[in-house]
């Protein structure tokens, strides 16, 4: 087989199988359904599998052709293309491992579900979306990945579209993500205009570093770097899409889709889409410090201040949620900070250890009977133990627990950081040093009240019921004499899949990835500029070393007393949470209204919308120009033609004196025109 | 195929609509449907050899047909297609075809009437877009705004009568007014309508170009329809019945953009420029104005009568898109993309509100909800339009928005920033009212009555979702075509004639 065969195969393969299940889902019934999207999704694991080997070991070469001529304009061709390189192939086996896995999941999750099929045609279609968004070669295809994950998304999000604040959650996230759609597309534009009327990724890289100079106005009479502009129009489609600051606010809604598609979309790849398409851009990224500034600083907010927001949180996926945007602003001060594969790096082991988390958090909730509020779990340990253990290891892997996988990561992104020169870097690294000590906090907090302590839902009130839109309509929850008991097989099976990713993948893969050749020749740093990655690779004595060294570091002290503050606050001493909450009263009202950010939005966004739309409506199409203009002339026409009605006598000559003054007025016109001449 | 393709193109459903019509009451409805329906699949499969033996190398007028019609005065009756009109030929076949199914049960009185309505409109059109004469133009593109009349008057909803009203007065001036301008062109290029010799013509001082600019305008501009003159649209589309509304947004339409680049911009090239500016605002009104004015009605009709609007901004936004003196590529192929994709794409949303009127009888949204329950297979279609409709990639709309926004960016990069609000502004009005008609809990009795779609139903469903998804995945089949005749129009405006 050839390699374009091959890699069509990988990305058409979930495809195939999304449309039988959704065309023919309801004739082929349930089992044949999940068989056949997990036979594609399957052939689409082994053979991405097979393509990392193969980078891994060097013997691949990077692919880069067109596969159909979409549509030519101007003598450019746009073509439909793969480009697979090492970054690619990561991404590749990312995706599908863990689309793979959640499709198992899901037949455990979902098996009461009326819209079952339904369900599996929609996570192989965005398995087929996600790799056509990694896999491309060029600017447009990428776009069109971007939407159509955007598109099942939405689809998915309000999978149960009888539940008002599914359907709300579903409009918010696509409406927000548009307007990050906004800025990408301009930036495209940008791109297409000034890098030599391309959008093939070579021919702008190849471009890009005679225009580092190139200024544009974009207002008249301003000069800006051409680079610049475009860097952060483009970031603008990251910021939605990868729900950074301000535009994160859709995330968190997000969990009103069903728990699968939160570890599979909305945690592990989707909202990754950002970084990765960030890290592909890093040629042109690094010509701009004005924008790996923005970069930065868009990181550092969301990944701390979205992190407190973790702590205010009593929905055991709104937790996980909140941990999503706060990791997803390290991945992004790592850009920021021209560690492309850092972040990269940050991208893959989150990917494991969060869908680890997200379906752990399924599993718990299955197990209480759709109840997502973690005041009516604790003691859960007992009677879940594989649930336990892996979330267990999620969390540390989570926190940064020395020889976990995120521990690799996200140590790299602190020091990375820390030996960077741009301006943004202080503030960024006090986010992310601060952020560590909050993760371990709120990880834990949560890990604490699930899994340990009272077992609260034999003294579960029914006043639960009344903390805001974080409720859901379906929750019944287990009542006083019910015993929660662990997941089937299908459900637990991915976790145990999933947690030995989480915990080993960071210390075989830091090498490879951060200190070797992997990345060469796909992600371009400029070391004279960015040194930091050259710095961090002097430092770099091992990933045992560095794993031995960090018990005196910074970052696992704050990630010990994160996880120590927890214990003692929800284990020993309960009074103390309450009565900060009490004495903090007007902080906590900000963290539980979410710094209201929602409310801003939707009253000055979508109300003045709607207000502006009436305006025009009412007053511009309604008032003036039918009522003034319209009407006016219907009216000026009746007035006049009662005058007219004057001249139509019904006598033959009057008619005919009529004929020749407009004969006469023709044929003037035609005089005048002789006459011009 | 045959000699003259173009005039069997143009007769054929005229002819079968006077075959219809001689049916006569409804007591044989049955058969003047099934005319009906036969004359608009071979008046379809008469235009596909337009397509396929259309030769993409040749940038000339192809199929041409000449003969004299009033010698006296130099009318002919001359017809030709490039790669421009050929395709809205076929696009009008092909929304007859739909709107005969569309309208198959559904209508019950006058049937054959209704039927031979559009059959012979359909005719007419397909006259205005082949038409290479100037008079032999305005006789169709006059002559097909009969039937819409009768359609809207007869078939129409309860304030038919002021619709109708309005859309004439809207109509009446700008027509007379461009039949003055071809009288002025025509004495201009030698005693001939011939609208290629008036393209031909080599001088025209500018303040007569701007004259005769705003007389074709006023024509033109109503049609398709540019702000501020359009509110006669929403209006005649919330009394016309289903068939009307689709026939009107995915071909009326389109005539008045057509216009524009057959008659104003090629021979009024210096004109052109120097209200390209003016021309360029009143486009970008429509589509950040009339977007937001879409997002507050609530009544889905007037909704996506509105979103027409906006959508058919971006035509006329593309269209007079110039860097110096050259229009920008992008920007006018993306204008004529966007025009063949929202025929298919309006007529799938109003064919879909159609479906829920016929059972629900009411257009409001505030009287809908949950639908998706009751009629799944429905939703799943309407879902896809509505993306189309919002510019979703892969679908039809996304490619002339994408066309139109790249090639704004070229020239003036505020004017793709406000162009581009669409992608928020489309999505907002268009998912918002998705939103609230198809998802949720069964609202009422009435939707808990609503069934899924029936098998005619569903094929005009699926036949236009192809098509949305044919075009939006393989848009070269559409843009390949229309290259030549793309370059040959740039090349006029490029002239100047001062």
């Amino acid at each position: 087989m050839d390699m374009k065969s091959l890699y069509l195969l990988i990305a058409l393969s979930p495809l195939v199988g999304s449309i039988i299940a959704g065309l023919f889902g309801w004739a082929i019934g349930r089992r044949a359904s999940h068989v056949v999207t997990i036979l594609g999704v399957g052939v689409s694991a082994a053979l991405s599998l097979k393509v990392l080997y193969a980078f891994l070991t060097g013997q691949a070469e990077v692919f880069n052709a067109p596969v159909y001529t979409w549509l030519t304009v101007g003598g450019y061709e746009f073509s439909v293309g793969f480009l697979v390189d090492s970054l690619t192939a990561m991404m590749l086996v990312v995706v599908t491992f863990v689309s793979l896995m959640v499709h198992i999941y899901t037949i455990g999750y979902m098996q009461e579900d009326p819209g079952y099929q339904r369900f599996f045609s929609y996570i192989s279609l965005f398995t087929f979306s996600m790799l056509m968004l990694v896999m491309s070669n060029n600017f447009i295809q990428l776009f069109f990945g971007w939407e159509a994950v955007g598109l099942v998304s939405y689809l998915l999000i309000g999978f149960w579209f009888k539940r008002p604040t599914a359907i709300f959650a579903n409009l918010k996230a696509f409406l927000v993500n548009r307007v990050g759609d906004f800025g990408f597309l301009l930036g495209i534009g940008m791109v297409l205009a000034y890098f030599g009327g391309s959008l093939n990724y070579s021919d702008v890289f190849a471009a890009a570093p005679a225009l580092a100079h190139k200024t544009v106005q974009i207002i008249p009479g301003v000069e800006w770097s051409l680079l610049s502009v475009t860097c952060i129009l483009l970031f603008i489609g990251a910021m939605g899409k990868s729900a950074q600051f301000p535009l994160h606010v859709w995330l968190p809604d997000s969990m009103e889709g069903p728990t699968p598609i939160s570890a599979l979309i909305h945690a592990a790849t989707m909202v990754t889409a950002g970084i990765f398409m960030v890290s592909r851009m890093s040629p042109l990224y690094e010509l701009s410090d004005t924008a790996l500034n923005v970069v930065m600083v868009a990181g550092s907010i969301t990944a701390l201040f979205m992190g407190f927001l973790g702590i205010v949180q009593n929905d055991i996926k709104r937790v996980v949620a909140y941990s999503t945007l706060s990791q997803l602003g390290y991945m992004t001060v790592a850009l920021g900070a021209s560690a492309y594969s850092v972040a990269m790096f940050h991208v893959m082991t989150h990917a494991f250890f969060k869908a680890l988390l997200f379906l752990a958090a399924g599993s718990v909730i299955i197990g209480m009977h759709h109840d997502q509020d973690m005041r009516n779990m604790g003691g859960l340990r007992k009677y879940m133990p594989i649930t336990w253990l892996t979330s267990l290891l999620g969390s540390l892997a989570l926190i940064g627990t020395p020889f976990f996988s995120g521990f690799y990561s996200k140590d790299s992104i602190i020091e990375v950081v820390q030996v960077s020169h741009l301006p943004a870097a202080g503030f960024a690294y006090f986010a992310v040093i601060a952020g560590v000590f909050v993760t371990a906090f709120y990880s834990f907090r949560m890990y604490f009240l699930v899994f340990h302590g009272k077992e609260r839902w034999m003294e579960k009130k029914d006043d639960h019921h009344d903390h805001g839109h974080d409720d859901h309509d379906h929750h019944h929850g287990l009542g006083p004499n019910d015993k929660p008991h662990e997941s089937p097989w299908v459900v637990t099976f991915p976790l145990l899949m999933l947690a030995i990713p989480s915990v080993l993948v960071g210390f075989f893969a830091i090498e490879p990835l951060l200190y070797g050749h992997f990345f060469d020749g796909v992600i371009s740093v400029n070391a004279e500029l960015h040194p930091g990655m050259e710095e961090l690779k002097h430092e770099f004595h091992g990933a045992v070393a560095m794993g031995l060294h960090s018990f005196t570091s910074l970052p696992f002290i704050l990630a010990l007393a994160g996880v120590v503050t927890a214990w003692f606050f929800y284990m020993k001493a309960p009074q103390i949470p309450a009565a900060i909450k009490k004495n903090f009263s007007a902080v906590n009202t900000v963290l539980e209204n979410k710094y209201y950010m929602d409310d801003l939005y939707f009253n000055v966004f979508a109300k003045g919308s709607r207000a502006l739309g009436t305006f025009f409506w009412k007053v511009g199409d309604m008032l003036l120009i039918d009522g003034l203009v319209v009407n006016g002339t219907a009216k000026l026409v009746g007035a006049v033609s009662k005058v007219v009605r004057k001249l139509q006598t019904g006598f033959i000559y009057s008619y005919a004196t009529t004929m020749i003054i407009g004969v006469l007025g023709l044929m003037s016109l035609w005089f005048w025109q002789i006459i011009a001449r | 195929m045959f000699t003259n393709q173009l005039s069997l193109v143009i007769w054929t459903p005229i002819v079968a609509g006077l075959l219809v019509l001689a049916t006569g009451g409804d007591q044989r409805a049955t058969l003047a449907r099934w005319i009906a329906v036969a004359g608009a699949l071979a008046g379809f499969l008469l235009s596909v050899p337009l397509y396929c033996g259309f030769d993409n190398l040749n940038g000339g007028m192809q199929f041409a047909e000449n003969l004299p019609w009033i010698d006296s005065f130099g009318i002919r009756y001359s017809l030709g297609v490039d790669g421009i009109s050929m395709l809205f030929v076929i696009l009008n076949s092909f929304t007859t075809l739909m709107v005969v199914l569309a309208g198959w049960e559904v209508i019950q009185k006058r049937v054959a009437q209704y039927m031979a309505a559009f059959l012979i409109m359909s005719g007419l059109i397909n006259g205005a877009f082949a038409a290479l004469d100037a008079i032999l133009f305005y006789v169709f593109f006059e002559g097909m705004l009969i039937p819409m009349y009768l359609i809207i008057g007869v078939w129409g909803g309860p304030r038919r009568v002021y619709a109708s009203i309005k859309f004439f007065l809207y109509t009446l001036l700008g027509s007379l007014l461009m039949l003055v301008a071809l009288i002025y062109l025509y004495f201009q290029a030698g005693k001939t309508f011939d609208i290629q010799a008036f393209q031909a013509i080599a001088k025209i001082p500018l303040h007569v170009q701007i004259l005769l600019f705003i007389a074709f305008f006023l024509s033109f501009a109503v049609k398709v329809p540019m702000w501020p003159v359009h509110t006669w649209l929403p209006d005649a589309h919330v009394e016309a019945p289903t068939g009307g509304s689709m026939v009107l947004a995915a071909i009326t339409l389109k005539i008045g953009a057509y216009g524009f680049l057959r008659f104003a911009l090629p021979i009024l090239p210096d004109a052109a420029r120097e209200l390209s500016t003016i021309m360029v605002v009143l486009s970008l009104v429509a589509v950040v104005y009339i977007g937001l004015v879409a997002l507050v009605q609530s009544d889905m009709k007037k909704l996506v009568a509105y979103s027409s609007i906006s959508h058919m901004g971006f035509v006329t936004l593309g269209l007079f898109m110039f860097t110096g003196s050259h229009l920008n590529q992008w920007a006018v192929e993306g204008a004529l993309v966007q025009m063949v994709s929202h025929g298919f794409v309006s007529a799938g949303m109003f064919f879909c509100i159609g479906v829920m009127y016929d059972r629900v009888h009411s257009r409001n949204i505030a009287d809908y909800g949950g639908v998706a329950n009751k009629m799944p297979i429905f939703a799943a279609f309407m879902m896809l339009f509505a993306m189309a409709n919002s510019g979703l990639p892969a679908t039809s709309g996304f490619a002339g928005e994408f066309m139109v926004i790249m090639g704004a960016v070229q020239v003036n990069f505020w004017y793709a920033a406000l162009a581009a609000t669409t992608l928020i502004f489309g999505a907002a009005y268009t998912l918002w009212m998705y939103k609230r008609v198809i998802f949720g809990e069964v609202a009422n009795s009435h939707v808990e009555e609503m069934s899924d779609v029936n098998k005619r139903e569903f094929l005009v469903l699926a036949v236009l979702a192809l098509a949305v998804l044919g075009m939006g995945l393989y848009p070269q089949a559409f843009v390949a075509k229309m290259h030549l005749a793309v370059n040959d129009l740039i090349a006029h405006v490029a002239q100047t004639k001062l």
